[in-house]
């Protein structure tokens, strides 16, 4: 069966995991300079930091498993977005889904979409954290103590915001509304993780929608949100197929690297 | 040989905060010295640290000074640093700049939803009061919380524990 170590079906999952932490990164460190507070301004470029590293980590590893001379700095500045496999939810602007092209970022979207992945990449992070890809079990142990901070500032977030004044609360349930639908994709299995699930590497990641629910139910609870219902819609970002957002974002954190290609600080 | 490849990476400091070596930090996980070969094993505290490549130059240029040339400098990720792993004259020497050292691990028991759950009580590095309150989860580097005193009234950094 395909999916052993080193197969391509490893690689592609350990980019997936990358991709995921590369352009969620990236989307939080647009905040730099635009927070809401400074405190804020401060928290999202320190949680970027930490996503952009375990990207590197990952990139790094599935660069030596691929063995084709593609460094971190290669597989993250010299991909087209049809390369890129994360999932449609890191790569949405800012401004979220129904006023994309605003040039304003909506600090309850990021709330309710770092809420979404640091909840979801706690119980990734945590199940990986035994996987037989020893290299990767060491980067999720690692990444997942840096997760629990990220999940710890998104749920304070999510309840000041959800349980605060009724504009705050309507913002709030607006951004969940808007993204929910995105959320569907983090949770679907396809044969890429059946196969590396078969070798301990990876996890079926319909397996985490329960744990990851009992992790954000209450906090949606407590912040007097509700849940939004389950839709059939199905992004694909993970199967290379994304929205219209992607390709800007790459264009502008690849120009450097492609304007001048090798270059070197 | 031993001796002089430690005293020169006793040299080595964290160029975030200064007062610290990489030893006080807990980052230097293996020093292997043969008759041929000087090998050290350093991990990274956070996966993101900007630190990280600064900190392995600057234990290159150390032990190119003492001698060891062809030093090999390798990075583990495997177990995942610790803030355990900061020594007691470290924590000392953060208290003494005025940064209050981490407490306890609370990595794998952390509270997910601190609301529930009280935060753990940072003694203020100042004036030793209990009386402090946390201004934001992240500070001025990655490894920080930001607190501040109410008696005392300063603001001071929390090195997070993880």
């Amino acid at each position: 069966m395909a999916g052993h170590y080193g197969s391509s079906e490893h690689i592609e999952y350990l980019l997936r995991l990358g991709d995921n932490a590369l352009v969620l990164g990236q989307r939080l460190a647009e905040w730099c300079g635009h927070g809401p507070a400074l405190e804020e301004d401060v928290a999202m470029a320190n949680i970027a930091l930490d996503l952009i590293g375990q990207a590197r980590l990952l990139y790094a590893h599935a660069g030596r498993l691929e063995d084709c001379g593609r460094d971190e700095d290669a597989i993250a500045y010299l991909r087209d977005p049809p390369e890129y496999r994360n999932a449609t939810l890191a790569e949405l602007p800012n401004s979220g889904v129904a006023s994309a092209g605003a040039a304003q970022g909506d600090y309850a979207v990021t709330t309710a979409r770092n809420l979404i992945f640091a909840s979801y990449h706690c119980e990734g992070w945590r199940a990986l954290a035994t996987s037989s890809d020893r290299d990767l079990a060491a980067i999720a142990a690692k990444s997942l103590k840096e997760a629990r901070y990220h999940l710890r500032h998104a749920s304070d977030w999510t309840i000041r915001l959800g349980d605060g004044t009724e504009a705050s609360h309507r913002r709030m349930q607006r951004a969940l509304d808007s993204l929910w639908p995105y959320t569907h994709e983090l949770f679907e299995t396809d044969a890429v993780e059946t196969a590396v699930a078969h070798h301990g590497i990876g996890i079926e990641s319909a397996s985490l929608r329960p744990s990851w629910l009992a992790i954000v139910r209450p906090i949606l609870t407590e912040a007097t949100l509700a849940i939004p219902g389950d839709t059939a819609f199905r992004s694909t970002g993970k199967l290379g197929r994304h929205s219209e957002h992607l390709g800007y974002l790459l264009a502008e954190m690849q120009s450097l690297a492609r304007a001048y290609p090798g270059a070197q600080w | 040989m031993n001796a002089s490849v430690h005293a020169a990476l006793e040299r080595v400091v964290d160029p975030e905060i200064p007062a610290l070596t990489i030893f006080d930090l807990g980052i230097v996980r293996e020093v292997n010295v043969t008759a041929k070969r000087v090998e050290v094993v350093i991990t990274p505290t956070y996966s993101g640290c900007p630190a990280m490549h600064a900190i392995e130059e600057a234990i290159r240029r150390a032990l190119d000074a003492a001698g060891f040339t062809d030093a090999t400098i390798r990075t583990s990720l495997a177990p995942a640093w610790t803030t355990d792993w900061i020594s007691a004259a470290g924590r000392d020497k953060l208290a003494q700049l005025g940064i209050a050292p981490p407490g306890a691990r609370a990595a794998t028991a952390m509270p997910l939803h601190f609301h529930r759950s009280p935060l753990p009580k940072v003694p203020c590095p100042r004036c030793g009061s209990p009386a402090t309150e946390r201004l934001a989860e992240f500070g001025s580097t990655a490894c920080k919380a930001l607190y501040r005193c109410r008696d005392c009234r300063e603001p001071f950094d929390y090195f997070k524990p993880i």
